[in-house]
């Protein structure tokens, strides 16, 4: 352990997973020397990729046993293709049947286009392999805080997910900024306000709404910290948590569906001044968030 | 894709025990490079796949410089280029030699 | 085919399913049992305010300990593209929707997808793509985008993709297409009663998560269940 502060959102996949799990405790699956790279990116002249973008295996964190998973978001924006997406299917079947935890960190554009029905199917597999898992009381923890967001499919998958743990560059959301412009204009959502984007998609209001469950700092060890605690925390999927999380989305609607911005949100939730969240420092905007957020704690 | 293969006398074997090692990525103006050991200890061996044709006379020379600098004998490499500029392969086929001969954990 | 001509071939012997804007909720006879019905109609698009009572809706079927199957007609747009939608998490009321949906499964209801039109994407993945089963009818047209829109994103000429698109399954929209990729188990005869199909399907049980299997049958998935299967059993080591 080194005590230079290593940014989470600059570090590659494998960065993140070695910054995450104990020194020397990581297993590839299928690692690259396997060379199973993508079939089909090859019919478009792309060049491939010996891990498909996505590196899974073994590890454990504090001595105890997880399975890790970590997308790499500068290849092909971190998307969900065939290998790509096997690999996390396989990985979260196996912690179905270990009844082991998982931790993943998302980088994702979505669905990689140039192989988009396969990408879209494997993001179904990997949603049922995670609930799955979670039924038979394994946790899935989910990581977001990389370059690509988890946006598309990767935000449905870390929806199921126990727990999600984000920093402020954390987008989630399904439809991208862009895609939204090009199909409902400028007036409807404006791509090149980053201002806009971040408080309307970014880890700080997902934290603020519930959509995210611990805020932290851009700071690898963070994550890791964050993953520790979240790993201690209930295990499950079942009715009751799902009626909950049906009544407190219903209450979202209800209290801010007709809020215009982020910004009248997070007012309606009691905070003074919103529009200096944006520019808070992690640690008190994490104070600030404990003591207004809307809490999804065994309702997701 | 364009793939280019090269098989150069290598003066300097390389050390350490570790069987392959992996740096960079493919992304545009990057690169990934993956080292593995091969049995002929004064050869290296570089296969290129690349989307940017026509550039070979480039990675011939950018190659050759590195097996000549670099303690490149015995190693199996394979690259996976995302367009990257001469300086950057080299980087990278550095890092990959550095990392290849680090002492295992 | 509409809504109520599929209900009437599934459901000869009556059916109590009415329809609230875009989306359906009821139940049916089929045979000596009971099916519950919901759907997703009319080509609209999916956000946060159709998912939230399709959920409520599967929830109650979920709490039900009627072992009844549950039906699902789909012919939607992508997933809502707006600002309010996305500023309210979409993403957590999909995720939420198809939650139920395996929930109800896990809990001894058989989740039928009945694609009989359109559905893209965020949409595509929380409704039929949820369920236990998805069968489609000839002339639904699934995608994940349209060409033009991937054009666009992948920077390639159109004409270039529809060339590539003869060649391969594996990215352009189309029913055919999402069956090979083994996505759709199997595309119904409209010809035929459609009960005497659903009641034929129901008859065999279904064990686990097929779909990679049957798309490396059908030639549109060469790798996933191999890569998957294998990645299963080293942790298993």
């Amino acid at each position: 352990m080194s005590n230079v502060r290593q940014s989470w959102y600059e570090a590659g996949a494998r960065e993140r997973i070695a910054a995450l799990v104990d020194a020397a405790s990581f297993a590839e699956f299928i690692g690259p020397e396997r060379r199973e790279i993508s079939p089909h990116l090859s019919i478009f002249d792309l060049p491939a990729q010996f891990d498909d973008g996505i590196v899974v295996g073994a590890a454990a964190i504090d001595g105890t046993p997880v399975l890790v998973a970590a997308q790499e978001g500068r290849f092909m924006g971190g998307a969900f293709g065939e290998v790509h997406g096997a690999k996390l299917t396989g990985l979260l079947r196996a912690a179905k049947a270990l009844g082991r935890d998982v931790v993943i960190a998302f980088d994702t554009g979505g669905v990689r286009l140039q192989e988009a029905n396969a990408g879209e199917i494997a993001i179904a597999e990997i949603m049922r392999a995670v609930a799955e898992a979670r039924m038979a009381g394994a946790r899935v923890v989910g990581l977001i805080g990389g370059r690509a967001g988890c946006y598309g499919g990767g935000g449905l998958i870390a929806g199921c997910c126990s727990t999600l743990i984000v920093s402020e560059q954390g987008r989630i959301s399904v439809s991208g900024p862009e895609v939204i412009e090009t199909n409902k204009g400028v007036e409807e959502f404006d791509s090149r306000d980053r201002g806009f984007v971040w408080r309307t998609m970014g880890g700080k209001h997902r934290t603020l709404i519930g959509g995210a469950d611990v805020f932290v700092d851009d700071d690898a060890t963070a994550f890791r910290e964050a993953a520790r605690a979240a790993l201690a925390r209930p295990a499950g999927l079942d009715a009751a948590m799902l009626s909950a999380e049906q009544a407190r989305l219903e209450r979202r609607i209800a209290r801010f569906g007709d809020a215009p911005d982020a910004t009248d949100i997070w007012r309606g939730l009691g905070i003074a001044d919103p529009q200096a969240i944006p520019d808070m420092p992690a640690a008190g905007f994490a104070d600030l968030a404990a003591q207004y957020r809307e809490s999804a704690d065994d309702a997701r | 894709m364009e793939i280019l293969h090269f098989d150069i006398a290598a003066p300097t074997p390389a050390t350490g025990t570790r069987a392959m090692a992996l740096v960079g990525v493919v992304a545009s103006g990057n690169l990934e490079v993956l080292l593995e050991r091969s049995d002929v200890s004064d050869r290296c061996v570089i296969e290129v796949t690349t989307a940017a044709h026509g550039f070979r006379d480039l990675w011939d020379a950018v190659t050759a410089d590195f097996v000549a600098r670099r303690a490149a004998g015995g190693l199996r490499i394979a690259i996976n280029d995302g367009g990257a500029r001469p300086d950057t392969v080299s980087l990278r086929l550095a890092q990959g030699v550095r990392m290849i001969e680090e002492p295992e954990a | 085919m509409t809504p109520a001509e599929i209900l009437d071939s599934l459901f000869p012997a009556g059916h109590a399913v009415t329809s609230e804007g875009d989306l359906l909720f009821g139940r049916a006879t089929l045979g000596d049992g009971m099916v519950h019905v919901i759907g997703a109609t009319g080509g609209a698009p999916i956000g946060i305010d159709q998912a939230i009572r399709l959920s409520a809706r599967v929830l109650e079927v979920a709490g039900s300990d009627d072992a009844a199957p549950l039906l699902f007609l789909v012919d939607t747009a992508s997933q809502r593209m707006s600002r309010r939608d996305e500023l309210l998490g979409l993403s957590e009321y999909l995720a939420h929707l198809a939650k139920t949906l395996l929930l109800a499964e896990a809990q001894g209801h058989r989740t039928i997808g009945l694609l009989y039109g359109g559905s893209a994407a965020g949409a595509f993945i929380a409704t039929a793509l949820a369920c236990g089963t998805l069968v489609a009818l000839p002339g639904a047209h699934p995608e994940v985008m349209d060409l033009p829109s991937m054009a666009r994103v992948t920077k390639l000429p159109i004409e270039l993709l529809e060339e590539k698109a003869k060649a391969t399954p594996v990215f352009a929209p189309g029913l055919d297409n999402l069956v090979r990729v083994g996505g759709i188990a199997e595309v119904w005869d409209v010809g035929r009663s459609l009960g005497d199909q659903l009641t034929a399907l129901l008859a065999h049980s279904r064990s686990g998560d097929d779909r990679a299997t049957v798309g490396a049958a059908r030639g549109g998935r060469p790798k996933a269940a191999a890569i998957a299967d294998e990645i299963l059993a080293t942790a298993q080591r």
